[in-house]
């Protein structure tokens, strides 16, 4: 058995448990206090310190030990769940995270962190002391008590004897061998196990069916009580556990035996060898441990024994813990762990795969050979379809990003004084896992700032009729090829004078200078400029939302604010949906290969045949008039003779624009490949990708590009409305 | 045996360093061995727009997209006319727990030699037209002096997207 392996696994455990906690922990503060939801908790704290325990992760023991019993008088009903408890309770659950976290990084707790448990540990004082006063002593010595046992009866002997069917012919009379047993020392405790005398009609009394369990204390060395089973030995299934064996001795016991399980563990918990806790707890890391190991029929046959009907106690708790685990992943429960980076693997093999087929794409179609080609392309569509499954496999749903905020939401509200509720929608809604990661932090900045400037105090929304409690919330959802997330508030919303203003002074536009809402809004993500009137310690730390931009354009995302003042403000994220693979359509620009993502692109047409607008970089398109931009000019590339341009009409949000190229090749799955930090400050090209030809093609980032474009002419015209951005409005 | 271990543990402390040498114009460059990944022919390269002078493109590289960089240009010299003999060395730097693969474009690679510490003299101060901390020192070789490049400094990918980013603006 590998510790490293069933340590991981206890941390991913113990994580998935803090999660489950703190979200119980919330629920019961939102005013759900039933029995079961304090049970969760519970359990969750139960099973974190039994773990621990099993890793002699002993800091954590003892904090989660106290913790336990707060919770365990409150399960009891013997204290309330009130909400200054559960203030306690949860900085309590951060303290565990943060001591799991230690012991994930090896590292001692240092002076605060103690120093932190101890306050933590105090302020849980008066709920274990007050209720408990007359029972502390019998609670306190209880476990002592029974641990003092422990010790003692873990200097037993086990023995496990099953004898074999032919002793009595031989003559052999298993009652002499454990007389002779007990001239040794003490037999404390002893189970007959009579699972395998059969029906009375096949029964036969010359044979022997007996086998037992026997507890034995005693002074003698192993090489003697194996002795007294010297004649019985070789007929005979017989294990000898010596006092004080690793708990482990005892469960692969149990497993190696025939019989049922619960009721061997039974037996062993009776007997006083083991503990039920242990026994359990032990079951529950095997279990951990066979699926770090993959060894599926072990646990299998573990769960099927479980099933069967068993005695009271040991099934009883057995149930519970199983139930537990149950409940805990109940919505998970058809899902299997993989490491991150074997996931990644698929997925680059994957790509390699798209990239190789749009190469056999290509020779196949050179040779012209028709047999081929249809195979070729039945068997592109099995890629593509492998493709996407491979690609669901990294998404996730936004629930558990979504999650965390409930308890910011919940703590920052209480700092700061206001009421504010959080609404949450879409929280099913997929995505790339890679970039859920790399969304948290700008949508906590977000949050954060909305409800420490946009939510106003209770007497401000009181005085402007609004409800006292604000509101913010988070949605999610998919939107043509893109994931949109919405992060809105019924705050005060923003002030563009003030924004204006400060601009001014911060310099970041001239006094005088004509922005449009849109571009005023996007002034906040100007670096160095925050609109609050004093910086609290929430927000303006240091995190500004240039950040926020910079985070979600490296996402190959967008922003967007919409705001009214008094009713509210929203933020609009935009993002693709994944990052590694997608379908893309290729054409050329001067000597250059180009991909657009395909699901931005409306529709291709010879620019030739379309009206122009006068006098402007602009088409009318059926009575629509599509702003355009020539990526030979904008990219200062070679120009072509006789270049027949096509227009690719292209969307992204609710915007339309054209994009000028030389030569449409057709569609293409591509694999993104990042182009690297030195080309970071290039605008409009969001990754490059590899041709079947083995050639790089640089893969377009539409809005970015646009974007890039308008900047580009501001700079050249010094005036700020441009055809492409005039369209926008 | 033991004896002659340390002979040739000593042996190796005198034997420093392995060279790769290679031409641009008519002037004879070195890189650490360790540093270089492999030399290839020059087979094309896809453009990179808007890109200064010392970018040349990306080059795929068995799946990896991998930036060329003209090493003439980075160096103050007149950019490099492909030829027949013109190659691209690939060398992998290590920079703050990351690996950067980069493409470096000569005329021609000449060979390997390995350089006695003693035998490296240090930078001159100036007059020798490149930037004194992209060389690591001078050594002499018969009649020519070779020109030993600090990879990290000449090739720092922070500095070269600064560039990048001014070319932009």
């Amino acid at each position: 058995m590998n510790i490293d392996s069933a340590l991981q696994t206890f941390f991913a455990e113990a994580d998935e448990l803090l999660v489950s906690m703190e979200s119980a922990l919330l629920r019961m503060d939102e005013g759900e206090k039933t029995h079961d939801i304090i049970n969760e908790v519970f359990r969750a704290a139960h099973t974190i310190k039994g773990s621990a325990g099993l890793f002699g992760l002993d800091d954590i023991v003892a904090f989660t030990h106290k913790v336990e019993n707060v919770l365990d008088l409150a399960r009891d009903g013997k204290i309330e769940m009130s909400g200054d408890l559960l203030s306690i309770l949860l900085p309590c659950r951060d303290h565990i995270a943060h001591l799991v976290d230690n012991a994930v990084h090896n590292s001692e707790a240092d002076a605060e962190c103690i120093a932190k448990g101890e306050a933590l540990i105090d302020s849980l004082s008066p709920w274990l002391g007050e209720s408990e006063k007359p029972k502390v002593a019998t609670r306190a010595s209880a476990p002592v008590s029974a641990s003092d046992n422990l010790k003692s009866e873990r200097d037993l002997w086990h023995i496990s004897v099953r004898l074999g069917p032919d002793l009595l012919r031989n003559g052999m009379d298993p009652l002499s061998i454990i007389r002779f047993l007990g001239t040794m020392g003490t037999i404390t405790h002893i189970a007959t196990i009579t699972d395998h005398i059969p029906d009375a009609a096949d029964f036969d009394p010359e044979q022997l069916y007996l086998g037992f369990e026997i507890s034995f204390l005693s002074d003698a060395v192993q090489a003697d009580i194996e002795n007294a089973f010297m004649f019985v030995r070789d007929d005979s299934e017989i294990h000898i556990i010596p006092p004080r064996s690793n708990i482990s001795a005892y469960i692969d016991l149990i497993k190696s035996l025939p019989e049922d399980t619960n009721r061997l563990g039974e037996i062993l918990v009776k007997s006083h060898v083991i503990t039920f806790d242990e026994l359990t707890a032990a079951l529950a890391t095997q279990k951990a441990q066979a699926v770090a190991h993959e060894a599926v029929p072990l646990l299998g046959q573990i769960f099927i024994k479980e099933q069967d009907v068993a005695p009271e106690l040991v099934t009883a708790a057995l149930d519970k813990q199983k139930k537990n685990q149950e409940r805990r992943t109940a919505p998970e429960n058809r899902f299997i762990r993989v490491e991150a980076d074997r996931l990644d693997k698929l997925i680059n093999l994957i790509g390699e795969l798209v990239v190789n087929r749009q190469r056999v794409d290509l020779l196949a179609s050179k040779m012209g050979n028709t047999n081929l080609i249809e195979a070729i392309t039945s068997m592109g569509n099995f890629t593509e379809q492998i493709r996407d499954a491979a690609l669901t496999l990294r998404m996730v749903p936004m629930a558990e990003t979504f999650q965390k905020f409930k308890r910011v939401v919940r703590d920052t509200a209480k700092e700061l004084g206001k009421e504010i509720e959080l609404d949450i929608e879409g929280a099913d809604t997929e995505l790339d896992r890679s970039m859920v990661e790399k969304l948290n932090d700008p949508l906590m900045h977000i949050v954060r700032n909305a409800m420490d400037h946009g939510i106003e105090s209770v007497a401000v929304r009181q005085s402007r009729d609004k409800a006292s409690a604000g509101t913010i919330s988070l949605k999610a959802r998919h939107d043509a090829g893109s994931i949109v997330i919405d992060i809105s508030d019924d705050g005060g919303g923003l002030d563009l004078e003030r924004i204006r203003k400060k601009a001014v002074t911060n310099g970041v536009i001239e006094e005088g200078a004509h922005l449009s809402r849109h571009e005023l809004y996007q002034l906040i993500f100007h670096p160095g400029l925050s609109t609050a009137e004093h910086v609290t310690n929430l927000s303006g730390r240091g995190v500004g939302m240039d950040v926020v931009k910079r985070n979600i354009s490296e996402l190959q995302g967008s922003i967007e604010i919409d705001s009214e003042v008094g009713v509210g403000t929203q933020f609009t994220i935009r993002l693709p949906l994944t990052l590694a693979i997608i379908d893309g359509f290729h054409v050329g620009a001067g000597n250059i290969d180009f991909i657009v993502p395909q699901n931005t692109i409306l529709e291709c047409v010879d620019l030739g045949s379309l009206p122009h607008v006068q006098g402007q970089s602009c088409v009318n398109l059926r009575g629509e008039q599509i702003p355009y931009i020539r990526l030979q000019k904008l990219f200062a590339l070679e120009e072509l003779e006789n270049s027949r341009e096509k227009l690719v009409v292209v969307q992204f949000g609710d915007k339309r624009a054209g994009i000028v190229v030389d030569v449409l090749h057709g569609e293409i799955q591509t694999v993104v490949k990042p182009m690297g930090p030195i080309f970071q400050a290039l605008k409009g090209i969001g990754g490059s990708s590899l041709l079947g030809t083995g050639a790089v093609a640089l893969i377009l980032d539409v809005q970015q590009l646009i974007g890039f474009a308008i900047d580009k002419e501001h700079s050249r015209n010094g005036a700020l409305v441009s055809g492409v951005s005039g369209a926008q409005e | 045996m033991n004896t002659l271990n340390k002979q040739k543990k000593n042996v190796k402390n005198i034997v420093s360093k392995q060279f790769l040498t290679f031409r641009i114009g008519n002037e004879n460059y070195g890189l650490e061995l360790s540093q270089t990944r492999e030399i290839i022919e020059y087979a094309g390269i896809t453009q990179v727009p808007l890109m200064p002078n010392f970018l040349r493109g990306v080059i795929n590289l068995r799946g990896e997209v991998v930036p060329v960089i003209d090493l003439a240009v980075r160096l103050g010299r007149k950019p490099i006319e492909v030829q027949r003999r013109t190659c691209i060395i690939v060398v992998e730097l290590a920079n703050n727990d990351q690996h950067h693969v980069l493409g470096l474009l000569a005329d021609a690679v000449s060979e390997v030699i390995e350089m006695d510490d003693e035998n490296i003299e240090d930078a001159p101060s100036f007059g020798a037209n490149i930037r004194a901390e992209f060389i690591q020192g001078i050594a002499k070789q018969g009649e020519e002096f070779v020109v030993l490049l600090d990879a990290n400094n000449a090739l720092s990918i922070r500095e070269l997207a600064h560039l990048v980013e001014a070319e932009l603006q």
